[in-house]
């Protein structure tokens, strides 16, 4: 068996697996539920590991087949997809066990892990995909994969949620086919390849060139929560806490942003693209959306919408650091798609917690939890503070290669930028921390548990809730302490610079 | 070859006769077992076609133009296989469909409908085309009306003056063309139609004729009622397999006997009429509140998008690029496979809700997603490929058609084909909407029997491996097409 060719086949069908056996679990068979999750998800580990070892060793991955005469479907393993295969498998794990908790004794678990698998599926697919076409097969499935997950409770507001993300991403996702099929009747089959496929066309197609680009950050924007285009996110919140999670940290906000640095580096060439003159408004549009989102989150007194808008602005960190030209910006924003997943990750595991445990969901209702749940605020003090980019917390790090890459590529704004929105990371953070310390506690009749099951009186929650938050927190904590180190997202995101920009 | 033609058409007319005499259950198993052993020769047809290419056969040993041939090419062939394929799911569904009394009545008339489909993919000359769309008419028309109740005999009268109607102009202008040219066989008559008046009136005699058959928007009013009234396994057929004959006849018409290149205005009124159809038939599709009405005009909004196929095509060979006409040809036949299992799925999908709930329609629907899962996931895969979203045959369909409209710079086709899909959303969530909705009792409702869930699951099965190996049927797209382009092989 040739394992180069069948690994990369194995990574998405092994979830698309998972997804059709729960199908057939009933609905109250939960160990053996659980069971073939973690089965599932962590074979995936595995599965990652041997891949990544196996790049390391400079094997190649690819797996190819034909959809029709000139078009492929190309899975791979590169540089980029290692990385994002790498943070989606572990948080997925992460998360399948914070799920399993989180609807303990919930109705229609078989579905909502059947499609949890399938989104897994489509978000291997991303990662691995080699081409364009194979990137739009996969960004639209999990478009669809992700509908139910959003309606999952069935309420009329949860279906309002599901409708508007539905609008968005339909859209987006119909401008990206627009934009895909275009590039592919100029230039054919095409491969993700560093230093990009469309230079050979210019300068006679510059301007198409420029439309495609536009339509395509129009498409892949909606995902990315680019502004005006975000409007799908902060509504998407009613959905359970671990759909969310996954929604900001990994799935589908991290694939508009992926496929952005795609699109950038590997299609049509970060160096070809500034020579179009599309990156500048790009940048501008990212650095606004960064303070209009931290402006919008301080406003908002449910703390999942807090949330919800602070993704949006830290999305843009990442669009920025692409679209800022240099090394440094680049290392920037592939540090930050994993930082951020870390840090906005364990912030939706302990709204969930709060959530869940004690029916807190609204900021003003946190005083004093700090005292009665105090390893669940610690993750969150934790995160909250990489968030705002403390040293030595990985959110630092990021924002320091991000504020180097606009020192460097001489766009001093990009500093104010990032200062404006730390100060308001701090406005709108701080206060909820302060609070939930050193506030004066509230009576249990104000804030009544949730489910008494999770109160128990030997820890704050139920393990399968609160594991997942302390681990994530303790790797957003060391992503930054040893971001020098080879085997940290920086360094990752230092390697694969080199890579892009070698000559 | 020689000897599966004969089953190939006498089979479902056996059935036909068999289950009209015999309704017993004897007489049911053996016409299953005919109407199962033509699928066979479909099957059997089409291995032959795939080794040795296009398969000629003269009736009685009289060719044309004396007699009658039959002529199996890559898009005959595909066209066969898809009766087969779907007149299996339909009749399996109905199996487990129909209560008692309605039975005696439906098998002969589906034996016969599965019976004529099988012979008009199979004729070679115009005439006998005719007679087949004929005979379809017919039995699509009595099925129409097998519920018997006063709507259901108004739409499917409606129906029935409607395809003749249509079926007259297509004489008319056959008897044209005789007159003109003297055989009436398709190979023959290939390239030997002048660019006379009076062909070109005949063209678009029968173009108009056969676009009424197909439903084409604004002649599409008939459309609707009859598909949404029929008896869910009829409403299947008709929608995947009737309207897609005429359409069939229609591309022999535009591709075998006319050249493309010379009349590319009247190909862009086709296509016109065919944006104005995907527009106005998904609205409408949109705004229905009964589940099969939302399905049938569906059908006229997927109707329009396979006559983007004239101006794609023509277009393309006038711009002297075979290659794009070539997409342009893949796409639109894809497009026709894809929409046919797509569409059988929905009606049949619909017909199970209906009897599983009492009502079609949509605001009913509430629990059903927990009720009906499995079903509710069909429709949603059926209407992914309608969509034309990965990874499904419609995405493919429209994949082709897209980058050929990109490459010519029909940006109005572009955006057609785009908003459509987006249209086509809207009527396909709006109803997974209503079944997530949790109702405050949930409802109480019969298990679906089995032969119809797996008829449902095999339709959606077909449909996703169109979409990750769409490579198997796009080959024999070509095989023996004999496009005026001499190149296109």
């Amino acid at each position: 068996m040739n394992w180069n060719f069948w690994l990369p086949i194995f990574l998405p069908l092994s979830s698309l697996v998972t997804a059709l056996l729960i199908l057939v679990i009933r609905e109250n068979q939960h160990r053996l539920r659980t069971f073939v999750n973690l089965l599932g998800a962590t074979l995936k580990i595995v599965m990652v590991a041997v891949v990544g070892y196996g790049v390391y060793t400079q094997h190649a991955y690819e797996a190819r087949m034909p959809l029709s005469l000139t078009l492929d479907l190309v899975l791979r393993v590169d540089d980029i997809s290692l990385l994002f295969l790498a943070l989606s498998s572990t948080l997925w794990f992460l998360t399948t066990i914070f799920a399993v908790g989180y609807l303990e004794g919930s109705p229609h678990q078989s579905r909502f892990f059947c499609f949890f698998s399938l989104c897994m599926t489509a978000t291997m697919g991303i990662s691995l995909a080699g081409n364009l076409i194979t990137f739009l097969i996969f960004y639209e499935m999990l478009t669809l994969a992700t509908y139910p997950l959003i309606v999952h409770r069935g309420t009329e507001k949860a279906l309002r949620a599901g409708r508007i993300y539905l609008a968005y991403t339909l859209v987006g996702g119909a401008v990206t086919l627009a934009g895909t099929a275009w590039i592919h009747t100029l230039v054919g089959p095409t491969q993700f390849a560093h230093g990009g496929v469309l230079a050979p066309l210019a300068p006679t197609h510059r301007h198409q060139l420029q439309a495609i680009f536009t339509l395509m950050i129009v498409g892949l924007g909606v995902k990315a929560a680019l502004f005006p285009l975000h409007g799908w996110l902060p509504t998407a919140m009613v959905a359970p806490a671990p759909v969310s999670a996954l929604l900001h940290a990994v799935a589908v906000v991290k694939a508009g942003v992926f496929g952005i640095v795609r699109l950038i580096y590997d299609v049509f060439g970060v160096k070809f693209a500034v020579s179009l003159g599309v990156l500048a408004p790009l940048s501008w549009l990212a650095g606004f959306t960064i303070v209009y989102g931290s402006i919008r989150a301080l406003f908002q007194h449910d703390l999942k919408r807090r949330l919800a808008y602070s993704t949006v602005s830290q999305l843009s960190y990442i669009v920025l650091g692409a679209a800022v030209f240099g090394a440094s910006g680049t290392i920037g924003a592939l540090a930050h798609l994993v930082h951020q997943g870390l840090m906005k990750i364990t912030l939706f595991f302990c709204a969930g917690i709060l959530g869940e445990t004690w029916g807190i969901h609204g900021v003003d209702e946190l005083s004093g939890i700090g005292r009665r749940m105090p390893l669940t605020m610690g993750a969150f003090t934790i995160a909250a503070f990489g968030m705002i980019g403390t040293p030595p917390m990985a959110g630092f790090v990021s924002k320091w290669y991000l504020g180097l890459g606009g020192v460097r590529a001489g766009d001093y704004w990009v500093l104010a930028v990032l200062i404006a929105s730390s100060v308001l990371n701090c406005a709108y953070f701080l206060p909820i921390i302060h609070d939930a310390w050193f506030g004066k506690s509230r009576q249990d009749s104000v804030a009544l548990p949730q489910r008494r099951s999770l109160v128990v009186p030997a820890a704050e929650t139920s393990l399968p809730l609160l594991l997942p938050a302390l681990v994530t927190a303790f790797m957003s904590l060391t992503a930054g302490l040893f971001a020098g180190s080879h085997f940290s997202p920086l360094g990752a995101a230092r390697l694969i610079t080199e890579r892009m920009y070698a000559p | 070859m020689s000897g599966a033609l004969p089953i190939l058409i006498g089979g479902p007319f056996a059935a036909a006769m068999v289950s009209f005499l015999f309704t017993g259950a004897i007489g049911r198993a053996l016409s299953v077992l005919l109407a199962t052993a033509s699928a066979v020769a479909a099957l059997a047809t089409s291995i032959e076609v795939m080794r040795s290419g296009v398969q000629i056969h003269a009736l009685a040993g009289w060719g044309a133009p004396l007699g009658i041939e039959l002529r199996i090419d890559g898009l005959a062939m595909l066209m066969l296989l898809l009766t087969a394929g779907i007149s299996l799911a339909v009749t399996t569904f109905a199996a487990g469909y129909l209560k008692g009394d309605a039975q005696p009545h439906f098998w002969p008339l589906w034996y016969f409908l599965w019976g004529a489909l099988n012979t008009v993919f199979l004729v070679s000359d115009i005439f006998s085309l005719y007679v087949c769309l004929e005979l379809i008419t017919l039995a699509a028309v009595g099925g129409t009306a097998l519920s018997g109740d006063r709507i259901a005999l108004s739409a499917s009268l409606r129906y029935l003056m409607s395809a003749i109607m249509g079926s007259l102009a297509y004489l008319l202008g056959v008897a044209m063309i005789y007159a003109q040219v003297g055989t009436l066989d398709l190979t023959q008559l290939s390239g030997r139609l002048g660019s006379s008046w009076s062909s070109g009136a005949a063209l678009s005699l029968v173009t108009a004729g056969l676009a009424m058959k197909t439903a084409l928007f604004p002649l599409h009013f008939w459309l609707p009622a009859a598909h949404s009234l029929a008896p869910a396994p009829i409403s299947a057929a008709l929608s995947a397999m009737v309207v897609k004959a005429s359409f069939y006849v229609l591309l022999r018409f535009w591709f075998q006997l006319s050249e493309p290149t010379s009349n590319q205005l009247a190909a862009h009124l086709l296509g016109a009429l065919g944006m104005a159809a995907v527009l106005w038939g998904s609205v409408q599709a949109a705004l229905q509140e009964r589940l099969k009405l939302v399905v049938a005009y569906s059908t006229v909004a997927q109707i329009g998008y396979l006559f983007f196929i004239f101006p794609l095509f023509g277009g393309a060979l006038a711009a002297g690029r075979s290659e794009w006409a070539q997409e342009a040809w893949k796409g639109g036949i894809i497009l026709i496979l894809a929409h046919a299992v797509a569409k059988s799925a929905m009606f049949l999908v619909s017909g199970a809700l209906l009897q599983t709930f009492g009502s079609d329609r949509i605001s009913d629907l509430k629990g059903a997603a927990v009720r009906a899962p499995l079903t509710l996931a069909a429709w949603g895969i059926a209407g992914i490929s309608l969509i034309g979203l990965p990874p499904s045959g419609g995405f493919i369909a429209k994949w082709l058609l897209l980058t050929t409209a990109i490459r010519q710079e029909y940006w109005l086709y572009v955006a057609v084909l785009l908003l459509g899909g987006l249209l086509a959303s809207v009527y396909v969530f709006r109803v997974l909407w209503h079944s997530f909705l949790t109702p405050e009792e949930m409802p109480s409702v019969s298990r679906i029997p089995g032969s119809m869930s797996i008829s449902i699951l095999a339709l959606t099965v077909v449909l996703l491996l169109m979409g990750l190996r769409p490579a198997i049927p796009l080959e024999f797209t070509l095989i023996g097409i004999p496009l005026p382009a001499g190149d296109l092989r």
